[in-house]
């Protein structure tokens, strides 16, 4: 291939374009045979059998490896309309706003990011993207990569660890606790968003960290595909957080491996908000290997016109005295579809497992609806399993009630749907939740697209 | 003045109300008394606008010379309307400053606010605790009573409907009740519907509607709720 066609972008997926890539960022041998075993997995996969129907995807007219400078191919002007209202509704200073609409690639947050990261690798904390990763900790990068989440796993898993670009990196050493919440956004500073990400968390024995993706503010992007994946490694005793706040374009369909290893008295918190995206499917898991491990996922869907959040959790019990807890809270709006969708599996000598699934959905409309597929795997007779499920309609005494109050349809409307969010939304951190409060709110009030 | 002509309404087709007449005198005390399946409550939420109450086109409700009955219960609100309902609902994740703050719609700010419902909370005999939770979740019925008032009184609504405001309330509570309503009641208009007398000792009301069957059937002195109290509806 000559060197000029390197750096230019060609829609479509070949072995060509896997070893462009590959070339481009000057990766070690390992990682391109990976990339290569794992192209041939996805020609061989076929699409899942659940779910939304993802028959519009056009692999073949997807860029999958785009150079930053690349992706500012978005003029300001050239912005759905509704995306740039929502920034100035929800106040996105100017130059986040053009980072965040792929007009720059460029995000001045460095200085904040610097700092912390000084203070950070003092204690030797890493944090990086994950192409820098690779270049500067070869071999612990080399150690996790794609163990938790094989390329056969599923399409997506398989396609992304073809041609994965960008993501986070993080290592916390043996009872290192950090006490600020690691975000991704402050981090991408040379890489905008990528369509297929690729994170790798490892939280050594007794450690403590908690890493936040995405924004509330929408992303939006030409491209229609993010297939990420994510794989967290829980040491004994340690404890992870990953809160994401998911808010894509509604072009985009947003399909996403997400798995935990929990190791011994290892804790696991997924706490997972989908707002955006077209089709979302995502379920994240926590494989529970160590004696006395703990999973939780904590999730919020929010599906309005056009929309359709399939998302869930899956929790594995592999190991005695094992927990897990999923609660999950979704909202339909003008023909939006939420699904739950869970699997609970307890295998044979998991003794004292204990399980606890809550999922309910709110309605608020006629044409807008709700499923919950959970499934139960339950092979040990030891094992405490509650199970609660809930449909319920946005009440017209509720908001009659509210408005004789005084508030108008849309503040009550909001605040009951927050209200109803409100035990997952607690959990994330404050100027999370009040972004995400008002985005709902913007919402309500029918004003963004 | 709370001026209502001809006031006809069905729920799912079936007529409630069958043109009803009558006008509430600002700063007045009414008590609207009536057998079970009077439609007592049907006037109340009339009046404030819920949705599954259809008026008939020639019905008029007006406030103070204004036509409201085609307007959102929130707008009536804002003119000055309050309902104090009979089963008040618990509303999950909503605080009860959280509430109180979008209704007043920055007319207080969070603090005033936060003041007031506390020495409210304190008359009323309101534990601290219930106000910092989401409204009414665990409350008692008698709890859930106080906080209807509490809300009147911070909203300071000007014509206040008080629909069994001493159903299910024990002795003490209704004390509290009363005099809150009594100490705060200055130029306002109240309307109280009740099936008892006992509340009437405390708000001596100026004027007792009786209602039978969607229509007012009998309006008379205070004495008139002792008059029913002793000999029962089917005397009138």
């Amino acid at each position: 291939m000559p060197e000029k066609s390197v750096y230019k972008a060609k829609k479509g997926l070949s072995e060509d374009v896997v070893r462009m890539i590959s070339k481009i960022k000057k990766e070690p041998e390992w990682m391109l045979a990976f990339r290569l075993k794992a192209y041939k997995i996805f020609l061989e996969k076929k699409m899942p059998k659940f779910g939304p129907s993802l028959s519009k995807i056009d692999f073949e007219n997807i860029y999958y490896y785009l150079k930053p400078t690349e992706n500012q191919a978005t003029a300001w002007e050239d912005l759905p309309k509704e995306i740039k209202d929502t920034y100035d509704k929800i106040g996105v200073p100017e130059a986040e706003k053009k980072f965040l609409a792929g007009v720059s690639a460029q995000y001045e947050s460095e200085v904040v990011y610097e700092s912390v990261n000084k203070e950070l690798s003092k204690r030797g904390v890493i944090f990086c993207d994950m192409d820098t990763a690779l270049r500067d900790h070869p071999e612990i990068v080399k150690q996790y990569f794609g163990t938790l989440i094989p390329a056969e796993d599923n399409t997506f898993a398989a396609l992304n660890s073809a041609v994965w670009s960008g993501g986070s990196f993080v290592y916390v050493p043996k009872g290192v606790k950090v006490t600020l919440p690691l975000q991704a956004y402050f981090r991408i500073n040379s890489e905008r968003f990528g369509q297929f990400e690729r994170t790798l968390i490892i939280a050594e024995e007794g450690s403590d960290v908690h890493y936040v993706e995405g924004c509330t503010a929408p992303i939006y992007t030409t491209e229609s595909l993010h297939a990420a994946v994510v794989e967290i490694f829980v040491k004994k005793g340690a404890h992870v957080r990953y809160t994401t706040v998911q808010n894509w374009s509604k072009n985009i369909f947003n399909l996403v491996t997400k798995r935990t290893h929990c190791a011994e008295n290892g804790l696991m918190e997924w706490i997972d908000c989908n707002i955006g995206s077209g089709i979302t499917m995502k379920y994240p898991s926590v494989y529970l290997y160590g004696e006395g491990a703990r999973g939780e996922v904590l999730s919020i869907a929010y599906a309005g016109n056009d929309q359709i959040q399939d998302a869930g959790a899956k929790m594995m019990h592999f190991a005695p005295n094992t927990s897990s807890r999923i609660v999950s809270k979704s909202i339909s709006k003008e023909g939006g579809r939420t699904s739950y969708r869970g699997l609970v599996q307890v295998s044979p000598g998991a003794k004292n497992a204990s399980v606890f699934v809550s999922c309910d959905a709110l309605l608020l409309d006629e044409e807008s609806r709700s499923d919950t597929y959970p499934a139960m795997r339950i092979k040990e007779d030891a094992v405490e399993v509650q199970h609660e499920a809930t449909v319920e309609k946005l009440g017209d005494e509720k908001l009659f009630y509210l408005m004789s109050r005084g508030l108008s349809q849309a503040d009550a409307e909001s605040a009951l749907v927050l209200g109803f969010m409100e035990p997952v939304t607690k959990e994330i951190p404050l100027e999370y939740s009040i972004e995400l409060n008002r985005l709902i709110r913007l919402e309500m009030e029918g004003s963004v697209g | 003045m709370l001026s209502i002509k001809n006031l006809t309404v069905t729920v799912e087709n079936k007529p409630i109300l069958k043109g009803l007449h009558f006008e509430f005198e600002n700063g007045k005390t009414y008590a609207i008394m009536g057998p079970n399946g009077s439609w007592k409550s049907t006037l109340a939420y009339s009046i404030m606008g819920h949705p599954a109450y259809k008026l008939s086109q020639n019905s008029s409700m007006k406030l103070d010379g204004q036509e409201i009955s085609k307007m959102d219960p929130n707008e009536r609100a804002q003119l000055g309307l309050f309902l104090s309902f009979q089963s008040p609902l618990a509303l999950s994740g909503v605080k009860v400053y959280q509430l109180l703050q979008l209704a007043m719609h920055g007319k207080k700010g969070p603090l005033p606010i936060r003041t007031e419902a506390q020495k409210y909370a304190k008359e009323l005999g309101i534990s601290k605790e219930l106000l910092n939770r989401p409204l009414n979740v665990g409350a008692s019925g008698g709890e859930r009573k106080k906080m209807e008032v509490l809300q009147a009184a911070i909203l300071e609504k000007n014509l206040l409907i008080f629909d069994e405001v001493d159903t299910g309330v024990d002795v003490d509570a209704l004390k509290d009740i009363s005099h809150f309503l009594t100490k705060y009641k200055k130029d306002k208009t109240y309307i109280v519907i009740t099936h008892y007398n006992r509340i009437l000792h405390y708000l001596k009301p100026d004027y007792v509607l009786v209602m039978k069957e969607g229509a007012i059937v009998k309006v008379g002195a205070a004495d008139l709720a002792k008059k029913i109290e002793d000999e029962g509806y089917d005397a009138l």
